[in-house]
Parts: C-alpha cells; structure tokens; sequence
C-alpha cells in the first residue's frame, strides 16, 4: 500500500480503466495538457482517439459523451469546474438521465461526469466555488463523492462500471491530500457509506472534505468526553440509509455537515429522511451545518462567514449537550 | 440528379410517404378523440424529408428525432403497431407507455431517441458518429432537426465540434418555416440555414423538401461522401407542416399562417406531386397506388386495433427502468 495523493488516486483509477477498456474514453477541455492533473500523460498512452479535447462547449460535449454511451463507448466527462454543469444542465439532467426511462429501458447511457473539482477553494467568489450536486440528485442522477483516495479510487471505479450515468464529485479541498491506497484496480460499490470512526453520542453525517474536519473534530472533543460518531455516505445517491439509520438509532442525535447549499440541499433530504425513520430514536432536533444560501463571496473573511467549517460544528455539537 | 428511378423504389417511396400521412391522420383522430393522451406534433405535410432521407440509408444507420418525430420513426423502419401501442400508452408500446409520443425510442433499428428538447438531439448525434470513428464502423448518422432548433446554441456547439473532429453526422433541417407560431423570416437574417455550414468548415445545400426524390437522391450522394470523406454535412430541406405546431393548436385561434399560404403548400403536397409524376413517366399504374393506399389504410387499422388490445402497464411499473444497474433504496416513491 502505498501513501498518495488523492487526485493521483482519481488519476490512477481513470487510466487502469482506459487500460483494461478500450470503450473508455475521456472527453473534456483541457484534458490532453491536463489543468487538472488527472489526465497527465494521458494521450501519450492513448492518443488523441480517447483523450479526446473539446471545445469550450459544455451544453455540446455533455451531449456528445450520451450519444457516445448510447451507441457504445463508456465515455469519462471532465468538467474543470463544477458551474460548468449549469450550462449543460439540459443535457445532463433532461437527456443523459431520463432517457433510459423515457425509452422503456431500451436506452442505456454508461457515462461519468468527473467534476474535477468541487467547492470553495478560497478567493474564487461565486461562480468557481459551488457544489452543485443537489440539483443532480434531485434529478436521481447517481452521484458519489469520496473524501478519501482510496474512497475516490474504489468509487471512480465502480462510477465507470456503472450502466447509467454517475456524477463524481471530487471536493477542491481533498485533491491534494494523502491517504494509502492500493496499486491494484479495486471497486468500492455505489450505495455503501462507511461509519469513519465509532462514536456513541451523536452521529455526524459529513460529505466530501468535511469528513476530514468531522474527524478532527471527533478527535478533540474527545477530551471533553463527548463521543462522536462520523458517518460518510461516499455515494449520495444511492444513499446508504441502513448504516445511516443504525448509527442515528445508536447515538440518538444527528448532525448533518455538508457543504451545499441549505435550501433544498443534501442536509435537507438526509434529516427529513431520519426524522421519517428514527423520530422515536431522536433526543434532540436534527441539525444541519451547510453552506449559507448566497454565493461564495470573494472577501476571505466573508468566504470562511458562510462555509461550514470546524468552529461551527464544534458550536453546534456543544448546543447539543 | 436525374438518376432514372425504379419501380420498386418508387413504390417503396409513395408506400412510406403514404403511411407517414395516413398514420399522422389517424393520430390527430385518436388525439381528438382524447383516445390518445396528451398532444402529438404531426408530421404532415413534410414526409417527403423523412422518407427521402431514411430510404437512402441502412439499417445500422443512425438518427436521432424531434418532437414532430413519427414520420422518421416510420421511415426508418419503425413498426407502426408498437408506435400506435405507445401512444395508446400500452405496456408494449416502444417504450413500455413511458415516453408517449415525443420519445420514441429503438436502438434496433437505430433509432437513439426522439426528443422533447429542441436541439437537444443533435449533440446526441455527434456523439454517436464520435463512437462510428473511434470504433472504426462505417455507418452514418443522421441529425434530424428543425429551423427553430438551428438558433439553439447547443447545435453550434455540436456542429462545430463534429467538424474539427472529422464525424460521419448529416445534419438535417427540416425547414417548415416556423417554430411553432415564429416565421423564420423574423428569426433568421440568412435566406438559407445550410449557408451555416461555411462557417464550421464543412458542406452544406439546401434542397427542396416537398420533392421525395431530390431529397432521396441527395442523400444518397451525401451519405456516400461523408461514409467516404469523414466529414460533416448540413442537408437543408424547405418543407412546410400542413398542421398546427400540436394537434389541437386550431383552438387557440394564433394566425400566424394566413389560408393561402396553407394552401399554396398544400397545392405542393409530397405525396400527391411525386405520384402525379410516377404515374406521368409511366413507371406505374394508378390502380398500383391504389392497392398501396388500400394496403397502409389496412395496415393502420391492424395496428390501432393491435395497441387498443394491448395491455395497459400496471401504475408501479412507472417506478422501472429507471436504471440500467440497480440499486436497492432508488428510485424512490413520492410517499411512505
């Protein structure tokens, strides 16, 4: 096992993809030089036939990647930056997403959205700085995002594999940290969370690179005696509520710490979803901690103002005792 | 383009033109009737487009449709008893009762969807002819679109990337003239939309769309050099809908067409045009069209009779084949 960078764990799971299936193929801007990373070296290995640079044409490559996985390739779609998706939004969520059901099941679109970076990744305002996935899952678009490399290997994996279309978030705040992951090509399946650390007196559902912070929080508040339990669904949709439920009815409070907007967000459907299955077991109200419902301002201190972060949660977590 | 038609191709052509009308016709009864649910966009009036093109092709060819898609589901192939089933909203209608009139779908025949959205096909269609290069086939992809789709901006996108990247996709307009109650005199400052192609670097023309035989003659020759050349092509077809944007427009009383502008194109009908021409160069008989009218005539009966035994699909079926690999726990109900 070795100690690496999560974006170089996205990379590695891409290209042992690309190798094993020639159907594979990556479309996006700027992926021959790779601005990302992921792609690096890529077309040396796979020429210009699968790692395949467009246009600056989101609404139009997001359609090509479904007509490609609709007549037989399994095309790996990178967006730079996560607002790019606004622009293909009918493509992804009205096209890509609906037509298998539309056709009666006839259809059949195996394509991955890599948005390449997702989040507030400080002094880009408002239009580089979103994680726009709620609007993806309200449209029952399958959608992971890991919060570690091996997660984000495993999960890229199991996304490309995937008959349907998947969106794979990758939080701008976890690309460059480490973690051990396998050199072997492994799979971590679609609607699996993983309990991140064992606690008993409250449960904190974190996402992407709030994972991160919800361990340390864990961890030092250890030393006041309150035991915090992290519980990171990997896969938004599907939700793995059984691990989700099993935790909430163990420790009988909830947090839910995700950085998406709070209207309507990712929060929004995990509390209303533990206060329809474990109301009995609640002994105080389900909270949320998400991003406030503005753009990301560009002035740091107003930036860091709206963001959840480990103050916060450490804010709320002590209102809760 | 004076290439001497056979019989067989005529009657083939007449035979698909004729059925396209005659199951629009049948539709809009169906649709008025409130046997069929919803709206339909008919197809009347521009058959010549869909059965010029469709007939120049082959099976493993592919399209993507429109909203007025039935007569291009029909010309390349499509049965018209699971057409009729599907827009009776039956359980083995095309797509099992769950896309209706706008969404037919088969991959069969090469049919990679019709589409409610505007515009929304024809990167489809890039993408599929992005999979024909990579996969080294030789078969083509047609892009069926309309006037009112050209201004969308994802059709510039699509276009100007099947150019740089050397794809076997025909682009096909289907100029009617309006998009819904907009003339594209207003919406256009070009006399021609083919005149577009010059500005993504591959070829373009523009042809008469009521004339089957131009139009199935053009695209042989284009299908040919894009298999060949691995070049785009934008194929504009001036046709014209004898109908309203939907089946039931007339209610709404718009006016954007007077009477003899409707009549004028109907003085121009495909149908009646190209079998006035087969019967005066003595290709065939009348009493051969006749048996062919009589033949589709019956064959819609069969095939309205076919849907309306059809089953109907049970409701929760409306909760399947929402994905291709299953999840427990997805999709969800609306309730508890």
């Amino acid at each position: 096992m070795r100690n690496i960078y999560y974006l170089k764990a996205v990379s590695e799971a891409l290209f042992n993809e690309m190798e094993i299936n020639p159907d594979v193929v990556v479309i996006g801007e700027d992926v021959r030089y790779s601005l990302r990373g992921i792609t690096k070296g890529f077309i040396d290995i796979f020429g210009p036939d699968r790692v395949i640079d467009t246009p600056i044409s989101e609404a139009g490559l997001t359609g090509v990647g479904t007509g490609a996985a609709l007549s037989g390739l399994r095309p790996v779609l990178e967006f730079q930056i996560c607002e790019f998706i606004f622009f293909a939004f009918d493509q992804l969520v009205d096209q890509a997403q609906k037509l298998r059901y539309m056709s009666g099941g006839k259809l059949k679109a195996p394509v991955t959205y890599l948005i390449a970076s997702s989040g507030a990744r400080g002094g880009m305002a408002g239009q580089h700085s979103d994680n726009p996935y709620p609007y993806l899952l309200h449209s029952g678009m399958k959608t992971v995002m890991p919060s570690t490399p091996y997660d984000a290997k495993g999960l890229l994996v199991s996304a490309i594999r995937d008959d349907d279309p998947v969106a794979v978030f990758l939080p701008v705040n976890s690309l460059g940290t480490k973690g051990d992951v396998p050199e072997e090509q492994y799979t971590i399946p679609l609607g699996k969370g993983e309990i991140k650390k064992e606690g008993k007196d409250i449960t904190v559902v974190s996402t992407g690179h709030l994972v991160k912070i919800a361990l340390e929080t864990a961890e030092e508040l250890e030393s006041s005696g309150i035991s915090v339990e992290v519980y990171d669904p990997r896969t938004l949709l599907p939700l793995d509520r059984e691990l989700l439920f099993k935790s909430v009815k163990k420790t009988g409070r909830v947090i839910v710490f995700d950085d998406s907007n709070r209207t309507c967000g990712f929060a929004a459907e995990v509390s209303a979803i533990i206060s329809e299955e474990c109301f009995t077991y609640l002994k105080s109200p389900v909270r949320r901690i998400t991003r406030a419902d503005v753009p990301i301002p560009f002035n740091a201190q107003m930036e860091s103002f709206v963001l959840p972060d480990k103050e916060k949660l450490i804010k709320v977590i002590l209102k809760n005792f | 383009m004076t290439e001497k038609i056979t019989k067989n191709l005529a009657l083939e052509l007449y035979r698909k033109m004729v059925l396209c009308r005659k199951f629009e016709e049948k539709v809009a009864e169906l649709v008025n009737k409130n046997e069929i649910y919803g709206t339909t966009h008919e197809y009347v009036g521009e058959e010549a487009v869909a059965v010029g093109v469709c007939s120049a092709l082959r099976n493993n060819d592919l399209i993507t449709s429109t909203h007025r898609g039935h007569g291009h589901i029909i010309s390349k192939g499509g049965d018209i008893r699971y057409m009729f089933a599907e827009l009776l909203g039956r359980v083995n209608g095309c797509n099992k009762g769950k896309g209706g009139s706008m969404h037919i779908a088969d991959p069969g025949i090469g049919i990679l969807g019709a589409n409610g959205i505007v515009g929304a096909g024809v990167p489809i269609a890039v993408g599929a002819a992005l999979t024909i290069k990579i996969k080294k086939m030789d078969n083509v992809v047609i892009s069926f679109f309309g006037d009112g789709a050209s201004n969308q901006g994802v059709v510039h996108e699509a276009m100007n990337m099947a150019s740089i990247w050397n794809l076997p996709v025909i682009f096909v307009c289907e100029n009617n003239q309006y998009a819904v109650s907009t003339s594209v005199k207003y919406s256009l400052k070009i006399e021609n939309i083919s005149e577009r192609s010059k500005a993504y670097g591959f070829e373009g023309k523009t042809i008469d769309g009521m004339d089957v035989l131009e139009v199935y003659n053009n695209t042989k020759e284009i299908v040919n050099k894009v298999r060949s050349e691995n070049k785009p092509f934008l194929l504009e077809c001036k046709t014209y809908r004898y109908s309203g944007h939907f089946t039931a427009e007339k209610i709404l009383n718009l006016n954007y067409r007077t009477e003899d502008e409707i009549n004028y194109y109907k003085s121009k009908c495909p149908i009646l045009s190209f079998s006035t021409k087969i019967l005066n160069d003595g290709i065939c008989t009348k009493k051969e069209l006749d048996d062919i009218d009589n033949l589709v005539i019956n064959q819609i009966d069969e095939a309205v009779d076919f849907a309306r035994k059809s089953k109907s699909p049970e409701p929760s079926d409306a909760l399947k084949d929402m994905y291709a690999t299953e999840y427990t726990g997805i999709p969800q109900k609306g309730w508890i």
